[in-house]
């Protein structure tokens, strides 16, 4: 009876360490207020947009790079001012170029990248039509050809046989 | 046929060249090296204090009328050591040096500069770093060719070593300053 209340009582001081340690971990992130959870949800959108400079794949909601909580920061400053999404985006990339976006503008130097696989599919379509095509119409001199053929091979055959 | 089936076998060859010389273009890149958003734009507007003058102030205006360096600083920065005597040595050859002393603490850049040596005419106090954002700064050290209307015609990331002086900042130096008397003449003579 006593080792089983010794059991749970241990069961129960893991359970609040274990609840300790989820504590910590949240206090490490970032705090921002936001007016509603639209305005909170639109912020971590924003976030996951946005691509931390100084890291080389990360975006701004999960680095924890000093360069990425300044943005952060800055970005948090500029949504309560009011500002839109594309103002915040804007903001950034005229600062930091289109690397710190994960949506590349549509200029002409994204072109390619825009527009390339769909130029290549449309390129791979065509050829398949073509050779579809090309093959059709040789399909009939073929069946021709290998006709004849299959009846001199038969004869031949034929031929041979008593052999 | 016979011609198709060449193109069959030189098609596959011909886009393996090609992105192999993409590719073998690629490998000498540092990814972590961005082209600054600022080029040919102006220095943003700022108001900052000067390291070391509490009172004295320091804005985009003071960086017109001639070409100078604005290189970004910070104690916390490993790298500017190392570049700290190329930079000492070309402020000895009268070279325009400006400091950015990004997001660090005054009492320990003053004591930095007084082991290492100052070369820099002004220090740009820019404790939270809103100059550097505003031109985009991403890790120190960073040292941009400022012309003299006060334009950034370049940005180098990185140390600045003799080499990086000699090949690439000094011939753009010489060009802005190239460009600005230029047009001062064209100016006098018509």
């Amino acid at each position: 009876m006593k080792m089983q209340f010794k059991g749970k009582a241990s069961h129960f001081s893991v359970a609040l360490l274990m609840s300790l340690i989820s504590l910590g971990s949240f206090a490490a992130i970032d705090v921002y207020e936001f007016d509603n959870a639209a305005q909170e949800k639109r912020f971590h959108l924003l976030m996951e947009e946005l691509r931390c400079p100084k890291c080389q794949n990360q975006n701004l909601e999960d680095s924890n790079a000093g360069l990425a909580r300044d943005l952060k920061t800055r970005a948090y400053d500029l949504l309560k001012e009011g500002k839109s999404n594309q103002d915040i985006v804007d903001y950034m990339v005229e600062r930091y170029g289109d690397f710190v976006t994960y949506r590349p503008p549509l200029r002409p130097t994204t072109w390619l990248l825009w527009f390339g696989p769909f130029v290549i599919l449309l390129l791979a379509g065509f050829l398949l039509l073509w050779r579809t095509w090309r093959v059709s119409k040789e399909v009939p001199e073929k069946t021709e050809l290998d006709r004849e053929r299959l009846k001199q091979v038969l004869q031949q055959y034929e031929d041979d046989e008593p052999e | 046929m016979e011609k198709s089936k060449v193109w069959i076998f030189l098609a596959p060859l011909g886009v393996f060249i090609a992105l192999a010389a993409l590719l073998f273009n690629s490998l000498g890149n540092d990814p972590r090296l961005l082209p600054s958003a600022k080029l040919g734009r102006p220095v943003p507007v700022f108001n900052l204090p000067v390291l070391g003058a509490v009172s004295e102030e320091f804005s985009q205006e003071n960086l017109k009328g001639h070409v100078s360096l604005l290189n970004v600083w910070a104690t916390w920065c490993p790298s500017c050591r190392v570049e700290h005597p190329v930079l000492n040595q070309l402020a000895e050859s009268g070279v325009v040096i400006y400091g950015l002393n990004y997001k660090d603490k005054s009492e320990e850049a003053l004591n930095y500069l007084q082991q290492l040596g100052n070369p820099y005419q002004k220090v740009i106090y820019d404790k939270k770093g809103d100059l550097g954002l505003d031109l985009g700064v991403y890790g120190a050290p960073e040292t941009y060719i400022i012309d003299a209307e006060g334009l950034i015609v370049y940005r180098h990331v990185g140390v600045v070593s003799d080499e990086v002086w000699v090949t690439v900042l000094k011939p753009l130096m010489d060009a802005a300053a190239q460009s600005e008397q230029v047009p001062s003449k064209g100016g006098f003579s018509g």
